[in-house]
């Protein structure tokens, strides 16, 4: 038996299952059900956008979570946290001070080494924007290399919204178009109401030289995969990050299985022609 | 290849021999009337006249046969899988200190290696399959590598199979050729022997046995290959993947929904099925918290669970999952199938399911859709 303290890398036995240790820096309520944790891991956490890590609260347990930070900048980890279950409710309730255990990071990243002088159309709905924003933060970095970069965000209602500074500051800028809709308004909204997918056919980008980042619900998925498709972007130029109940996410425990594809290591980002053989089909 | 010859008597000196080396030596014996795999003190605890038929959903064991024969049982209805791979782990434990968390975890290397004493030519190969899925990926199940790597083996070749063994179809048995420390043939009298490895030449060296006969090694060779064409039993690889994935909204999944009563037996007593799940826990003051993970079953309803529900409701989908990951999905996964032919998923399933039929029937549905599709 070997005793380990605070962020001692882990080696010898049992160090696929075993988590290194972060300390809570800053908790920032972002919605009524949704927050932002930032985390101290004891030097830079490196990923590439769209990775994931497994969240560890001691004694509740263990679940995948996208990192949501700027994977061009080295600092503090970032997590953006629906609370609704047991697990991401005490993680989302955790102090300053407080440690989390966290492997990773697990998982293919969204392919953003291919968009290089294409358009980029990044749809989000819901908690979806989060393992979105490492892409669009890695693209902005870069802004020359690419034509037009599009996001298109759905949320349930205004009170869902997520980063909405940060929106409002992408919203600002000339080199980005912003387009944010919500299912149910409420008095004092002022933008689009429906479905993501709705916005799809009304922005403009050049269809056959765009790569598409897709997150969200499944059925979200689906909708807008087929919506892009519709506008002729080429399908091995769309990418999906599927969610699947993971307990391992290093390809052992065998439940994220989706065909052939274990989605914590295979994925969780896909082009879309490997799985579409898979997504429509009921209960696969 | 020597082949060596092993009377009865000396299977004793064999075993004294693997105690010597720091084995603890695991074999099958007879506990409440069925072959179990549990510690083997002696050769006489080996089920000498035993045994056991099966069918789809049953399992009979008759002890009256000649004593001459220990291996004549042929499968126990446990498998060699909960000895590397326990049903049960902690993975670690971890309390709270002023400093933060301190985490301990078992380590298996602390553990005496285990001798695995008459392992069947389709059970080695699951293992095997296990080594890809457990200690070959990009991360590996340290536990279970280390308790792998420090095991030996002693395989038994079949000279028997069971009404439901199909291992000769799918090439795995009734003769392993490579993977095992030592391989025992029963014959007449005793057993030919040969080694597989380093450490299993050089246990034979050190038990410095006869040479076998070539009368004896042909009665070997014959009693294999007459367990091979006993087999009635067949599951054709050949195309199984494309069958499967092709055929993934068929009828034929909600009908066999209808019979499975999704309990999971197939998968626990499955010697390939690998997967787990994860369960916490922690004493009442909070300061202390540990994690163990547990065989899971693709049955069950949280398997597949996501906020909000779980993604395979009904039990046809689960079956499905299971029957398609297993011959197809393997394939793409592992470059093998994730079938080995023991049969056991057929004895064990209380409602008699045999996937060879039910392979069987897509091949059959499948042909006739694809000759109505010729027809002009
Ligand atoms: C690759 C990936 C990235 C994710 N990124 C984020 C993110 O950035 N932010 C966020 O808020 N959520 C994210 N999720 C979803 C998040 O993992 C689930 O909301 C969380 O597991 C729910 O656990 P719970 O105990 O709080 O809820 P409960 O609903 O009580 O879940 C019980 C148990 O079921 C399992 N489970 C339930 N839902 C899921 C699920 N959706 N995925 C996997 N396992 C599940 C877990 O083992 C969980 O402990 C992600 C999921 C995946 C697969
Ligand atoms: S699927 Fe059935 S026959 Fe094949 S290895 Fe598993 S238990 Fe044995
Ligand atoms: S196939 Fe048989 S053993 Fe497997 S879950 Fe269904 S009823 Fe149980
Ligand atoms: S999460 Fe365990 S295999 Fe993918």
């Amino acid at each position: 038996m070997q005793p380990e303290t605070l962020n001692h890398l882990a080696a010898g036995p049992g160090r696929t299952f075993r988590p290194l240790w972060a300390r809570v820096l800053r908790v920032r309520r972002e919605t009524h059900d949704t927050w932002t944790l930032t985390l101290d891991t004891g030097g830079p956490f490196a990923f590439a956008p769209g990775q994931f890590n497994m969240l560890y609260v001691p004694g509740v347990g263990e679940v995948p979570i996208s990192i949501s930070g700027d994977p061009t900048s080295p600092g503090p980890l970032v997590h953006t946290l629906r609370a609704v279950g047991a697990v991401t409710r005490a993680l989302c309730s955790l102090k300053p001070g407080d440690l989390v255990g966290v492997r990773g990071p697990f998982g293919t990243p969204w392919p953003v080494d291919r968009a290089e002088g294409l358009d980029v159309v990044i749809v989000a709905g819901g908690i979806g924007l989060a393992p979105l924003r490492p892409a669009l933060y890695y693209l902005l970095r870069r802004r020359e290399w690419y034509g037009k970069i599009v996001l298109l965000y759905g949320a349930r209602s205004p009170r869902d919204l997520l980063y909405r500074r940060e929106l409002e500051r992408w919203r600002g800028r000339f080199d980005l178009v912003v387009e944010v809709t919500v299912d149910h308004a409420d008095p004092s909204w002022r933008g689009h109401v429906g479905v993501v997918t709705r916005l799809i056919p009304e922005v403009s980008f050049d269809p056959w030289n765009t790569l598409a980042l897709v997150c969200g619900p499944e059925i979200m998925m689906r909708f807008t995969a087929q919506a892009l498709l519709d506008r002729k972007v080429p399908p091995e130029n769309l990418y999906l990050s599927l969610e699947r109940n993971m307990q391992c996410g290093v390809g052992l425990c065998g439940h994220c299985q989706l065909g052939p594809f274990f989605v914590c290591k295979d994925g969780p980002v896909f082009a879309y022609p490997r799985v579409a053989p898979f997504l429509g089909k009921r209960e696969v | 290849m020597n082949a060596y010859w092993l009377s009865r008597d000396r299977l004793d000196a064999l075993l004294e021999a693997l105690k010597r080396r720091g084995y603890r030596v695991i074999g099958p014996v007879m506990r409440e009337g069925l072959p179990t795999l549990a510690p083997l003190e002696r050769a006489r605890d080996l089920p000498w006249g035993v045994e056991a038929r099966a069918a789809p959903g049953r399992y009979e064991v008759r002890e009256d046969a000649p004593k001459a024969r220990a291996f004549d049982f042929v499968l126990t209805p446990q498998g060699w899988k909960r000895l590397l791979f326990p049903p049960e782990r902690l993975l670690f434990r971890v309390r709270r200190t002023d400093l933060g968390y301190e985490v301990t975890t078992p380590d298996p290397e602390a553990e005496p290696p285990l001798a695995l004493f008459g392992v069947r030519p389709c059970e080695l190969r699951a293992i095997q399959i296990h080594d890809r899925v457990l200690s070959q990926g990009p991360f590996a199940d340290e536990a279970y590598t280390a308790r792998r790597r420090a095991a030996f083996i002693v395989v038994v070749q079949c000279t028997r199979s069971l009404e439901t063994c199909f291992c000769a179809s799918v090439g795995t048995g009734p003769e392993a050729r490579e993977g095992f420390d030592l391989a025992l043939t029963e014959v007449t009298d005793g057993f030919v022997v040969v080694s597989g490895s380093f450490k299993g030449a050089d246990l034979l060296q050190e038990m410095d046995l006869p040479e076998a006969t070539e009368a004896q090694q042909r009665e070997a060779r014959e009693a294999v290959a007459r367990a091979a064409r006993s087999q009635r039993r067949r599951l054709d690889p050949q195309g199984l993947r494309d069958l499967l994935y092709g055929n993934l909204e068929s009828p034929l999944w909600q009908e066999i929904g209808e019979r499975c009563i999704g309990c999971g037996n197939c998968t626990m007593v499955c010697p390939t099925c690998f997967c787990t799940t994860v369960e916490d826990g922690s004493d009442l003051s909070g300061r202390e918290a540990w994690r163990i993970q547990r065989w899971d079953s693709c049955f069950s309803v949280e398997y597949a669970y996501i906020h909000g529900g779980s993604i395979r409701r009904s039990v046809a989908s689960r079956y499905r999952q299971w029957l398609t990951h297993k011959l197809a999905g393997w394939q793409d996964q592992f470059g093998t199938l994730g079938c080995v032919g023991c049969g056991r998923c057929i004895v064990w399933c209380p409602v008699g399911i045999d996937l060879t039929e039910e392979v069987a029937r897509f091949r059959e549905q499948h042909a006739a859709v694809a000759a109505q599709e010729e027809q002009p």
